[in-house]
């Protein structure tokens, strides 16, 4: 049906005619990847700003205005709201501008590949008042119950996080333990089949907590500077 | 074979049926089984994943046959292995730009699709020696078997492993979900049995046209 001519023994071009093409096709892949880019970048960023809108609102239940933060050593620094994928604690107000409490970013090692997670943590009641899973490829079936067990997402109703007397480090770090030997407020009842991918989550928590809240408190007062009239709300 | 009278002499309905039954990439070439394994899980990860790698095979098939003539053979490969990572560097944009969850489930399958032989194959094998149109109707054909087969894969592994079809559960909530059937080994499995069910298939269907063949000849 078809001639191949392709298969007859053909001179070899010059070199400069397989490099021109190869530069010409680059170029016109660049021009097409650009475009694109152009094309869908306004979209994507928006699907990402809802994503962690939604999550941040599904960790601090009673927020309904988030503002994003930057908190370092060096302390909280309030950011715009096109910058969110720069922040690191993100503040939830009720419609009153009183901060309900903050969501940040932990992540470990699962069974397969790095967990994230996003927890709530409430200032007030110093402890960890919700937990969704940003990142998983964790196995199906088994290691994903730690985003639907009732039983496990129980645990962070008010998970113990407090800090110590001189507020420099936690007062217990929170930590996985088997499916049904939980005794104490800071930590987390596994699930069983779910081990690993559970601890990853509690490992997670304890790596952000220690870390953040030190720094978090030292420069609570920061955070209380929210006003009603302020335009670092979410997309509505 | 019978022959599709609206389209030109060259272009047989064969080159759109090749693809989706004859030489099915899947079923019948037994091409790209990694995301064959990996994405079907649900039903709806495997059609995302068979539209998007349709989507890929139909763009590069179309440019590798427009440029058939320009490109040197001896960078051909370079030059379609740059063609097809465009179209999947664009379709990764896209999935993002429709949904961030569709994205998270395929994962890194979505940039696997460059090394999908059954694209590199098709533009060189198919699309590098045929005019335009054949070469899209061939990769259409090629595109849409691809994605019937990662279809069956993914709904009958949805269906026992999880209750449900598209999300949409099938059993009530007393159903306990095999849950091998979404893990790895129940990919094996479920393709095993649609490579069973397909060479059964193929056998009878030989057997019926031989005979039939046989009787006319008698006749």
């Amino acid at each position: 049906m078809n001639q191949d001519t392709s298969s007859l023994p053909q001179p070899m071009p010059a070199s400069s005619r397989l490099i021109i093409t190869l530069c010409l096709i680059a170029m016109m892949s660049g021009f097409l990847v650009v475009l694109t880019f152009n094309v869908t970048e306004p979209r994507i960023t928006q699907n990402k700003q809802e994503a962690l809108e939604q999550a941040v609102f599904a960790v601090l239940s009673d927020a309904t205005v988030r503002s994003n933060y930057l908190l370092d050593s060096s302390g909280l620094v309030a950011l715009p709201d096109e910058d969110f994928a720069r922040a690191n604690v993100y503040a939830g107000y009720n419609e009153a501008g009183e901060v309900i409490g903050v969501a940040m970013e932990g992540s470990a090692r699962g069974y397969q590949d790095i967990v994230r997670i996003l927890y709530g943590y409430s200032l007030e009641k110093e402890c960890i008042i919700g937990v969704t899973v940003l990142q998983s490829t964790e196995t199906p079936g088994l290691g994903d119950r730690v985003e639907t067990d009732l039983g496990f997402l129980a645990n962070f109703d008010c998970l113990d996080a407090s800090l110590n007397e001189d507020r420099t480090a936690m007062r217990n770090e929170i930590v996985t333990v088997k499916h049904g030997k939980k005794v104490h407020p800071w930590q987390v009842d596994g699930i069983s089949g779910a081990t690993i991918t559970s601890k990853a989550v509690g490992n997670a928590l304890r790596g952000s907590t220690s870390q953040m809240l030190p720094w978090l408190v030292k420069n609570k007062a920061s955070l209380d500077r929210k006003k009603m009239s302020s335009k670092t709300t979410g997309l509505h | 074979m019978t022959r599709d009278p609206r389209t030109p002499e060259a272009l047989s309905w064969d080159t759109f049926i090749q693809g989706l039954w004859r030489e099915n990439p899947v079923f019948v070439m037994l091409l790209g089984l990694c995301p064959v394994l990996a994405v079907t899980n649900t039903a709806m990860n495997a059609l995302s994943m068979g539209l998007a790698t349709t989507f890929v095979l139909l763009c590069s098939g179309v440019l590798v046959s427009v440029l058939r003539n320009l490109i040197p053979r001896q960078v051909r490969i370079a030059s379609y292995i740059i063609i097809i990572a465009t179209f999947v560097t664009i379709v990764d944009y896209a999935i993002q730009a429709v949904s961030l969850d569709l994205y998270k489930a395929l994962g890194a399958f979505i940039q696997l699709i460059v090394v999908n032989c059954i694209i590199l194959g098709r533009a060189e094998a198919y699309a590098s020696k045929n005019p335009v149109v054949s070469a899209f109707v061939n990769a259409l054909g090629m595109g849409l078997g691809f994605t019937f087969a990662l279809l069956c894969l993914g709904a009958v592994r949805e269906v026992l492993g999880s209750g449900s079809l598209f999300g949409l559960s099938l059993f009530g909530p007393d159903f306990q979900p095999w849950a091998v059937f979404v893990l790895p080994p129940g990919g094996f499995f479920v393709l095993a049995f649609w490579l069973f069910l397909f060479a059964v298939v193929r056998k009878r269907l030989k057997v019926t046209e031989s005979s039939m063949e046989e009787r006319t000849n008698a006749a």
